[in-house]
């Protein structure tokens, strides 16, 4: 009985260890001011591994979510006989809450992995080490630059999966059941306001892309240098990240549109 | 090379997020650049504001020319203060204007509804709307209906 007390007592002293560990890591990569010149350079490397390549997948996702909405929203709201809602429907939901979190599951996927699976391996092929055995400071060059790149893309991914979303339930909507175009975008700019839904779904993608880019740099970071290390590195970053991203997100929303 | 290309690629990227933003901004939004409309603030005390808000429309024949900026209790009457901003270019409705809060059809949003009065003189900034008509609330209404058919 009393092991077991202690094992709990050890598990939940591991996990903030762990989680103050991570802060500090956090801490250290993003203190001091980056050299522009090399920096820049880096960061634009990783903000093409990290953004352009996410690019494609969010794209055909936002579509399709954008007309699957489209043609749900349509069933149902004619029902009612208020089709012309639409837009609004479709751009509500994709704005404040599909885009954001659907980006950032697909960012986990796509980038996160990617990033602990490629700093895993430099671990474990020692590459990290050499790198501070000639004076390098690996946190700097390597963590630093695919942090920022995270934290850049996110929005941005956020902002043009909405953008194609909406393009997509216009496509079903209007081109393809006959939605009267004008009450599809009237009724969707009257409902939709740029300060309270737009920017703070944006804001939601930022918050996701911090979270996602911490997990996924860290636990490639801190990964055991083996095969199998990277492996299991791998999966906890998709799995943590996709919850952290559920969690922040019910936060987030009771936050921005919660009403109390 | 390789790396002019990749920088003109996260280029692309950047500039496809600004057009997606701008897209969200004008198009999802509706945003108007257009800044500079200025308004005056009127204040209305309404009995019952039903489910107005802050940002519901003010609309006159039809038209949105304003919005409620702020509802506040009244300890004293027991009422609601709604204060209203209207669009300066509407600055000849009458004082003794009315105003209801309607409905947008059968499930849409509250709106305050002016009817204009007969008054030379017109609603400046800091005008008192006297005349108001609270919103419809659908139980008081079947009751008072109920009632007339009871009394035949």
């Amino acid at each position: 009985m009393l092991d077991r007390v202690q094992q709990l007592g050890a598990s939940t002293l591991g996990f903030i260890q762990r989680f103050g560990h991570s802060g500090i890591f956090l801490f250290y990569s993003l203190w001091g001011i980056p050299k522009l010149k090399s920096g820049t350079a880096l960061l634009i490397k990783q903000l093409y591994s990290v953004g352009v390549l996410s690019l494609v997948i969010i794209v055909v996702s936002g579509t399709f979510i954008g007309m699957v909405l489209g043609l749900q929203g349509y069933t149902i709201l004619s029902d009612f006989g208020t089709e012309n809602a639409l837009g609004q429907l479709v751009a509500l939901s994709l704005v404040r809450e599909l885009a954001p979190v659907v980006t950032a599951l697909l960012f986990a996927g796509r980038a996160g992995s990617a990033l602990t699976a490629e700093i895993g391996l430099m671990k474990a092929t020692e590459q990290l080490a050499s790198m501070e055995m000639i004076g390098v400071d690996p946190l700097r060059r390597i963590i630093a630059p695919r942090l920022i790149a995270g934290f850049i893309s996110m929005p941005i991914l956020t902002a043009i999966f909405c953008a194609t979303g909406v393009w997509g339930g216009y496509l079903v909507g209007v081109e393809w059941l006959g939605l009267y175009e004008g009450a599809f975008w009237a009724n969707m700019q009257s409902s939709v306001s740029f300060e309270h839904d737009v920017l703070n779904g944006i804001l939601k993608g930022f918050v996701f892309g911090i979270a996602i880019t911490w997990i996924a740099v860290f636990q490639g970071y801190e990964s055991e240098p083996t095969s199998e290390g990277i492996s299991v590195a791998t999966t906890k970053t998709v799995v943590y990240s996709s919850l952290t991203v559920l969690a922040l997100d019910f936060i987030l929303t009771a936050m921005m549109f919660g009403e109390f | 090379m390789a790396m002019k290309w990749i920088e003109t690629l996260v280029g692309g990227l950047m500039i496809a997020g600004a057009l997606a933003l701008s897209m969200l901004a004008f198009k999802v939004s509706g945003i108007q650049l257009a800044g500079g409309d200025t308004f005056y603030h009127v204040t209305a005390d309404f009995e019952n504001v039903g489910s107005l808000q802050t940002r519901s429309k003010v609309s006159l024949s039809g038209l949105v020319i304003g919005e409620v900026t702020h509802i506040q209790y009244v300890r004293e009457d027991y009422t609601a203060r709604v204060t209203l901003k209207i669009k300066s270019s509407y600055d000849n409705l009458p004082i003794d204007s009315i105003a209801a809060i309607l409905t947008q059809g059968m499930l849409g949003d509250q709106y305050i509804g002016l009817s204009v009065g007969a008054e030379e003189e017109s609603l400046v900034e800091g005008s008192v709307i006297e005349e108001t008509q609270s919103a419809l609330v659908l139980e008081e209404l079947i009751g008072a209906f109920l009632l007339s058919m009871t009394k035949e």
